[in-house]
């Protein structure tokens, strides 16, 4: 029994430092010479780099959900908030280089007839202001909606649905352009980060690099939760939510905490993940996009951490390659693979390789 | 009101949807009582510990246990205060093991930081080992308890009880679905128990009360019918019309 679960760790640890090799792959790939056989196109770097931001997504939800059994169908917002941060600091990066060359205002404040920035855009000039924003902001609003949520004993379906309300009605919120954020367009053409040009290949691999090292992090932070006496006490909550309260725990407090840094570390994936892939707008919020990342975990294998990191990279490839030559179809595709999972492979790709248990 | 009473119930009444689930019931358990409470379904044995574990809160009257008052806490602070309650269906976390269902249960500071820096100590992992020997599943602290079997998670569930180390403990139906062995060693495991702390124990089963030999209490329709020893219990006529009778 013990070196059987020993054996598992292994395989799962062993499996886990495969994919995080293999993902330094391209980016030292892509620094070869144009031509060389070996050489990963600037297009692979940069989608690995969105699935590894997604990973991070992936990894969020499975604190979550796998663990504390919080169900959240908006993670979406938390990280579309974070990406919004960065956005914010991207564009007040572009300075006079804008279409209309004003040096303060981003281009669609002068085509709105802004005469400043509104006071919520001060201190984004600021990288260190704006990263603490992307992990604040989502913390803060997981921190509130969980409270009502948590403390009134909302749980299971209907704890979902008012998550999707919430990613839904900030949706509609920033399609708005008297929102102050660029409306349907959202933010995009972004000049430089860090003083360093973003359509370089030095900026390329370090952003690239920014979110390998970021999924590691988080992933040390999880799994530093997850071991611990808090991490049991997030399975027992999932499992037997009122046992825990008789126990004397303060069950709000624990889905709190983890709601909240679940929703940081979403936040954090989206400040990454949008200046790899140079845009933000509102249709970040859209719901679909919060069930499509609960997919991902439940394909990898809930509950595992790894399983959702395996999911993210995954479902993503699948997607990419289908919607080269079927777009139309990846919606039904997605829909057939979460039943499948549901029907055939409750414990994910991960439950494969230890079927045997129990 | 007896002074020193450690569980102090007066005329509470709660009603469901027009359904009087406890009408006007007392009850009084002293500091180190062992009782045992028997009644019919439907008799208001388990919401009348739904209301002393604040799971439910009455329309009327007063529930102390101490100083406290009991009417107006929640399931977390009632159990902080030093009150255990085992479940009539055992439930415990069955994706954890049995030592960590006893880790979790072990009185130690609750917030969540305290948990996110818990190490286990010597002291701490004697006390599980003693209480896994008291409850007869040493041999299965490794195992995750959704493996046991019902005797032993009934045992379990005691054990986690222990291990907050309670003042008084609420025992819903211990002995449901248990052999004749395993119910003998329940009630000497409860007999052992009681004495340094109150233990409230409702069941159906006869036998086992007769087996714990401590002071009964009847319940019907939500109130009191009738208190006092097994045999005297037994030979009163209310009961016996809506019990014993049958």
């Amino acid at each position: 029994m013990q070196g059987l679960s020993s054996l598992r760790f292994n395989l799962r640890f062993a499996l886990l430092a495969l994919i995080l090799v293999l993902l330094l792959l391209p980016p030292i790939l892509n620094a070869l010479p144009a031509g060389h056989p070996l050489r990963i196109s600037d297009f692979v770097v940069a989608v690995t780099g969105k699935w590894i931001c997604y990973a991070i997504l992936a990894l969020s939800i499975d604190l979550a959900w796998g663990y504390a059994g919080i169900l959240s169908l908006g993670h979406g917002a938390f990280f579309a908030l974070g990406g919004y941060a960065m956005g914010m600091h991207l564009m007040r990066m572009i300075g006079n280089r804008g279409v209309y060359g004003h040096p303060v205002l981003p281009d669609f404040m002068v085509f709105l007839g802004y005469k400043e920035l509104p006071w919520y855009w001060l201190g984004f000039e600021y990288f260190p202001f704006a990263m603490l924003m992307a992990l604040l902001v989502p913390g803060a609003l997981a921190g509130l909606v969980g409270w009502l949520a948590f403390r009134s004993r909302i749980t299971g379906v209907y704890l979902s649905i008012i998550t999707q309300a919430m990613t839904y009605a900030l949706m509609l919120a920033f399609f708005r352009n008297d929102m102050g954020f660029g409306g349907n367009n959202g933010f995009t053409d972004f000049k430089d980060l860090l003083g360093v040009p973003l359509n370089t290949p030095s900026a390329r691999a370090g952003l690239y690099l920014a979110a390998l090292g970021a999924l590691l992090i988080t992933l040390l932070i999880s799994a530093h939760v997850v071991n611990s006496k808090f991490g049991r006490l997030l399975i027992a909550i999932r499992d037997a939510e009122s046992r825990v309260r008789f126990l004397g725990y303060d069950v709000t407090a624990f889905k709190l905490f983890v709601f909240v840094l679940s929703a940081m570390m979403a936040g954090l994936a989206g400040a990454l993940y949008v200046p790899i892939v140079g845009i933000i707008n509102p249709g970040e919020f859209s719901p679909g996009n919060s069930i499509e990342a609960v997919v991902w975990v439940a394909f990898g294998g809930r509950g595992t951490l790894i399983g959702a990191i395996l999911g993210a990279f995954s479902v993503n490839a699948l997607k990419t390659w289908l919607t080269s030559f079927a777009p139309d179809l990846w919606l039904l595709v997605l829909g057939a693979l979460f039943i499948i999972v549901t029907l055939l492979l409750p414990r994910g790709l991960i439950g494969l390789s230890w079927r045997r248990r129990t | 009101m007896k002074k020193g009473a450690a569980l102090y119930l007066d005329g509470i009444t709660v009603t469901f949807d027009g359904f009087r689930a406890l009408n006007n019931l007392s009850l009084i358990v002293e500091p180190g009582e062992l009782r045992a409470v028997i009644g019919p379904n439907g008799a208001g044995k388990t919401t009348m510990m739904d209301v002393i574990t604040g799971k439910t809160r009455p329309d009327s009257g007063t529930a102390r246990f101490g100083d406290h008052d009991l009417t107006r806490l929640d399931e977390t602070r009632i159990a902080n205060l030093g009150i255990g309650r085992k479940f009539q269906k055992p439930t415990m976390f069955d994706a954890l093991t049995v030592f960590e269902n006893l880790e979790l249960a072990l009185k130690a500071p609750r917030g969540t930081l305290a948990a996110l820096h818990w190490r286990l100590s010597g002291e701490a992992r004697e006390r599980i080992d003693e209480v896994l020997h008291e409850i007869g599943l040493t041999e299965r602290a490794k195992d995750r308890a959704g493996i046991l079997s019902h005797g032993q998670r009934q045992w379990l569930e005691i054990g986690m009880l222990l291990m907050q180390d309670p003042q008084l403990l609420l025992v819903d139906e211990p002995v449901a679905g248990m052999t004749d062995q395993e119910t003998e060693h329940t009630a000497a495991l409860l007999r052992r128990i009681a004495g340094q702390r109150s233990v409230v124990v409702v069941e159906h089963d006869l036998e086992f009360v007769r087996a714990l030999g401590r002071k009964v209490t009847v319940l019907h329709e939500g109130t009191v019918l009738s208190e006092g020893p097994i045999d005297q219990v037994q030979e009163d006529p209310r009961v016996i019309d809506v019990y014993l009778g049958r």
